[in-house]
């Protein structure tokens, strides 16, 4: 079966004068000889330290940048020969949050995901509509489908991203930092959600973050990355190795089983002085 | 309700209040020429007296036309501007865009274009390049990474604005003030009744940078979710902006060619409509080229009855509303508003 997405080799470095590129991204770390695949239904965890190149690879995944060497595919094509639109009914990305400068409502912010399958409308047909609606019953806020996106809570705004990216119907989500913004409750919901997504609907998974035990808890391979490279690949039991993370993280870790779902989870031995 | 509905409502009733207050505007007038006369002369009866048929025909009737045009692209560029920026204070004069395009205009005259449309149609090419050029000084002047911080936008507006406003200055101390008759007049904005091969030109100057804008309408509404955001939903971000820019550019240009520049139209005709219609500019483009001509229609009526017989610059009307209005956006909005 033809993978959803494939990294072939890719390097990628940011030029040090690129006036245009975020803040974040002109220091200057990239992407070194970086290969991996993304199986259809799979949930697929990326972790790392800070500035390792996993907002990179995001970006590179969605083709906001091109690789400089090597080669992506999606569903067997080359990322370079689609059209963003193209892309984007394939790869819908999940950002952390949104701008709330223009009090869009969040059903005008869930239609905006239907824009790639249609990129000439003016207008959102019917289907749109329709796709718009079934998304946002999916995420859990059709009763906040009136609502003006910059009213909302933290929680609900994050569901509500969600449902934009989930009415782009595209088979592959990338989640960036899901459950940065939340509180307990709202991330055992997102987990929940994303599970299901998973299960009902053989959506594959792209999940970045920063917590580890969020990552073994829910991917069913991980990428270990640390200063653009990969530095594992596998399960998470294979991946989460004491002595690879304190050499990557540079800190003392417990590397222990969750002692409900048997997953791996990941504890800091806190220096004392 | 669905956006289609919504627009073709905010449509209905905006045409309707645009076409009484154009009739009303007719009746309205310095010439004392009575409602039974006017209507006389509308009748196209013979009755109607050579000097009535002169002051309803060739000096109101085109001097309406003239402000429903500028003000509608006055207000579709705010909205054009205000999109591409983020930002709900952009608009062609706090940009400095006006005096880009003021400075255009003046360098025209000193270079001998005065009057016939092919001289018109250089005149507006001017005042295109210095609004391109003075909107490009603001935007490398105030873009950051990540974004166009509120306060600094304005500021390099502001800065931008200076500069072309004393270049002005400069050309008009050093040229014969003769040749330039009437340019302190014009620069505080004006409108008054345009021959019809100009207006013809004012016609097709609007409806080109009102299309620029319209036609990727969809799409800036994408860029309110940032520039990578709009990117991964498939919008090619950068072609957008550069149509918005040239489109609201074109707009502001054209009107500061026809009518000086006239200030503050574009902050509060779309921020009222944001009001009433939400943020859709699918919807807003359309709705701020009747809304802005009925506004900047209802000013320059104003401003011709307000002390008659004389007159008083339809500039002024607009800046006493804008200003306090501008004030009120800068406090209750930048806090909310993402850099």
């Amino acid at each position: 079966m033809t993978p959803l997405a494939e990294f072939r080799h890719v390097d990628f470095a940011y030029r040090a004068s690129r006036a245009a590129a975020p803040r974040s991204a002109r220091t200057a770390f990239a992407l070194r000889d970086l290969s991996f695949t993304v199986e259809a239904s799979e949930v697929f965890g990326i972790i790392g330290p800070n500035a390792s190149g996993k907002t990179t690879l995001i970006r590179l995944l969605s083709r906001v940048l091109l690789p400089a060497r090597g080669e992506i595919l999606l569903d067997g094509r080359p990322l370079e020969q689609l059209t963003r639109a193209a892309v984007a009914t394939q790869v819908a990305v999940v950002p952390q949050d949104v701008p709330q400068g223009f009090p869009y409502t969040v059903e005008e912010l869930v239609l905006m995901g239907r824009f790639p399958h249609a990129p000439g409308r003016l207008f959102e047909s019917a289907a749109d509509r329709d796709h718009a609606r079934q998304a946002m019953a999916q995420a859990g806020v059709a009763d906040l489908a009136a609502e003006r996106i910059d009213r909302l809570s933290g929680g609900e705004r994050q569901r509500v991203i969600l449902a934009r990216a989930l009415a782009q119907r595209a088979r592959l989500l990338v989640l960036d930092e899901p459950t940065a913004h939340l509180d307990l409750r709202y991330q055992a919901e997102c987990v929940g959600l994303l599970r299901r997504l998973n299960r009902d609907t053989g959506l594959g998974i792209v999940l970045v973050s920063h917590d580890l035990n969020l990552a073994a808890e829910v991917s069913d391979r991980l990428l270990l990355l640390a200063a653009g490279r990969a530095v594992r690949l596998g399960s998470p039991e294979a991946v989460l190795d004491d002595a690879v993370l304190e050499e990557v993280y540079g800190c003392r870790v417990l590397v222990d089983k969750h002692p409900a779902s048997r997953r791996p989870t990941v504890q800091i031995l806190w220096p004392y002085p | 309700m669905s956006p289609t509905a919504r627009l073709v409502a905010a449509l209905a009733v905006l045409a309707t209040a645009t076409a009484v207050a154009a009739m009303a505007a007719l009746f309205i007038g310095s010439a004392p020429v009575s409602p039974r006369d006017v209507l006389a002369v509308l009748g196209g009866r013979a009755s109607a007296a050579p000097v009535d048929q002169v002051v309803v025909l060739s000096l109101r009737l085109p001097r309406i036309a003239a402000a429903l045009l500028a003000g509608g692209a006055l207000a579709v560029a705010g909205v054009g501007f205000q999109g591409l920026t983020r930002n709900p204070l952009a608009e062609p004069s706090v940009l400095g865009v006006s005096s880009g395009a003021a400075f255009g205009v003046v360098l025209a005259q000193v270079f001998g274009l005065r009057a016939g449309p092919l001289e018109i149609l250089g005149l507006v090419g001017f005042a295109f390049v210095g609004a391109f050029v003075a909107g490009t000084a603001v935007y490398a002047i105030a873009a950051r990474a990540g974004g166009l911080p509120v306060h600094t936008l304005v500021l390099a507006g502001v800065i931008v604005g200076i500069f072309f406003s004393s270049a002005i200055t400069v050309l008009i101390s050093i040229v014969d003030f003769d040749r330039l008759g009437g340019v302190v007049h014009w620069l505080l904005g004006n409108l008054g009744p345009l021959p019809p091969a100009e207006l013809g030109l004012f016609v097709a100057a609007t409806a080109l940078g009102f299309w620029l804008v319209l036609h990727p309408s969809r799409q800036l509404n994408l860029l309110a979710l940032g520039e990578e955001g709009a990117l991964q939903l498939g919008v090619d971000a950068e072609r957008v902006k550069r149509r918005i820019f040239a489109g609201a550019a074109l707009l502001a240009a054209a009107v500061v060619a026809f009518a000086g520049p006239i200030g503050f139209v574009g902050l509060i005709v779309p921020h009222a409509l944001r009001l009433a219609l939400g943020p859709d500019n699918r919807v807003l483009v359309p709705a701020a080229l009747l809304a802005g001509g009925l506004f900047l229609l209802v000013a320059d009526t104003l401003a011709r009855s307000l002390i008659a017989p004389a007159e008083l610059s339809v500039g002024v009307i607009t800046s006493f509303c804008g200003a306090p209005f501008f004030v009120y956006l800068l406090r209750s909005r930048t806090e909310r508003i993402e850099p």
